[in-house]
């Protein structure tokens, strides 16, 4: 049976106290939010942190707020059930979000785990989410090189066995509320010992299975998630995963739009998680400021799939992953446009015999 | 690492255990509490053989560090049917009627969630059921019974016929 090995625990009461204890924790410290996503991976011995700062009883990180503007703060220690029934994001323009933090895991994973936590969730790969055992008979990875592998970016040594010649590492961005609230244009709060930054959520990220989290430094705890007040928008997420009921993306789609007069794009923010090791952003000059026909959502579909670069380090196919990039594409746009969902269905049908 | 202390309820009582910083709330329960009721099946948050109510809301107790509970209310399947008429919950009962059960290993984990479920939703259709214990995997039956055996307790307690005992 995996055990969690040994560690210093520390709990502090307040954001001030997690970062100084963070800061002094240095290199070894990590933090601990739901635990859904460290504490497995430490009793697999793919991270090892000496100092575990536990932030449950740190109450300031579940405050949640509508401000004066209509912007919408969450705190980063919601659980991802309390952030999908939250009556303050119940709005369709920000169904992205609440879609995709009820479709993390399980129910009870959505209880535990918490919106700060899957933003900052590990990047995951076929040769990396294995026992300690398993990674050994390998010769262990680049991200974690044993023999007790701590996934710390310093480390440079050991292979990729997704692409042995590559100087970096490909493990895959698999959080689902990342995308969702890149495509609402959100932001979040980090909190060192020396002050307090807001940056948007896609700065946070860098295409670098280990390296992914380059946006926020070491010592900075995510306390906030701001979403602005999205007056007209609607937002949709797609999901790509083999269970239906319980699995980890490997695809989403993240779209919000915003239609004028005459079905006119005023506004549209497209992200594709799961296919790098970061969430990419898609541009969206050509739909703006034309109507959302077919053909545009196709020649949209087409160009959003270019950046898509999946690798044979998840589940499914690998070309076969790429293909549905574009149904996805078309299917969120569909949705978006109020397309009624039995032709949604129809048109995912044409992808879905693949699976067999 | 030296150990600690943690205070919580569990089943109604106060306790107060000393265990290590790095042991599960699973590991409290079972190897300082002695409530091997729970079980450890993955260990990593997939099969639900260890869930519990924490403050109300099923969780997977092989996730939860002990030191994560102080202060917090926790009840296992040994405290389940407390209040309830024999001292079983309505979804005990269900399984035991419906003969839901085979080994029996993730019973105890699924009849947890299948509570907490039914207190949530009362009135859950099939699928919503399914959803709400899809973190409780099941090697043996096939799930016709389980979930059979939760909607009986579901449309036993909507209709009233089963109540807590005041």
């Amino acid at each position: 049976m995996m055990r969690v090995p040994p560690f210093k625990y520390v709990a502090p009461k307040t954001i001030a106290e997690a970062a100084r204890a963070l800061r002094d924790a240095g290199p070894e410290g990590m933090l601990l939010a739901g635990g859904t996503d460290l504490l497995p991976n430490m009793k697999r011995r793919q991270q090892t942190p000496k100092v575990v700062i536990g932030l449950s009883a740190v109450k300031d990180l579940r405050a949640s707020l509508r401000g004066a503007d209509g912007a919408v703060t969450l705190g980063a220690g919601l659980s991802l059930t309390d952030t999908a029934r939250s009556p303050l994001v119940a709005d369709a323009a920000y169904r992205a979000l609440t879609t995709a933090a009820s479709k993390v895991a399980t129910p009870h994973i959505q209880a535990m785990g918490t919106l700060g936590g899957n933003l900052c969730l590990d990047t995951r790969c076929n040769y990396y989410d294995q026992n300690h055992e398993w990674r050994q008979a390998i010769d262990f990875c680049k991200k974690a090189p044993g023999p007790h592998g701590t996934a710390q970016r310093e480390v440079t040594h050991g292979t990729c066995w997704v692409a042995p010649g590559s100087p970096r590492c490909w493990a895959v961005s698999s959080t689902d509320t990342a995308p969702a609230l890149v495509a609402l244009g959100a932001e979040v709060t980090l909190v060192s010992a020396d002050g307090e930054r807001r940056v948007p959520v896609l700065s946070l990220y860098k295409n670098d299975g280990m390296d992914y989290l380059a946006g926020k430094r070491r010592d900075e705890v995510l306390t906030a998630v701001h979403v602005p007040a999205l007056v007209g928008w609607r937002s949709t997420y797609w999901k790509l995963r083999r269970r239906g009921s319980f699995d980890f993306p490997v695809l989403s789609v993240a779209a919000a739009l915003r239609l004028g007069p005459g079905g006119v794009v005023e506004g549209a923010r497209v992200t594709l998680g799961s296919v790098a090791s970061c969430p990419l952003e898609v541009t969206t000059d050509a739909l703006v400021g034309r109507p959302l026909t077919d053909e545009a959502i196709a020649a949209f579909a087409d160009h959003a799939a270019k950046p898509a670069r999946p690798l044979d380090n998840t589940d499914y196919h690998l070309s076969w992953r790429k293909r549905v990039v574009r149904e996805y594409v078309v299917g969120a746009l569909r949705e978006l446009r109020g397309d009624p969902p039995g032709l949604l269905a129809r048109s995912a049908a044409r992808v879905l015999p693949v699976l067999a | 690492m030296s150990e600690i202390d943690v205070g919580l309820e569990v089943n109604g009582e106060q306790v107060r255990a000393r265990c290590q910083p790095h042991d599960t709330l699973l590991a409290l329960l079972r190897y300082r509490l002695g409530l091997t009721g729970t079980k450890e099946g993955c260990g990593e948050g997939e099969c639900g053989a260890c869930t519990v109510f924490m403050d109300g809301e099923a969780v997977d107790s092989c996730l939860v560090l002990a030191a994560q509970c102080e202060g917090r209310q926790v009840t296992t399947i040994e405290g389940l049917g407390r209040g309830w008429p024999d001292g079983l919950h309505p979804v005990q009962k269900a399984f035991m009627e419906t003969g839901a059960v085979q080994c029996g290993f993730c019973i105890p984990g699924i009849i947890m969630s299948a509570a907490d479920a039914i207190t949530r939703r009362s009135d859950a259709a099939r699928e919503e059921v399914r959803r709400l214990v899809a973190g409780n995997l099941c090697r043996c039956t096939g799930y016709t019974k389980i979930f059979d055996a939760i909607e009986l307790a579901r449309d036993r307690v909507a209709r009233g016929e089963v109540r807590p005992e005041a």
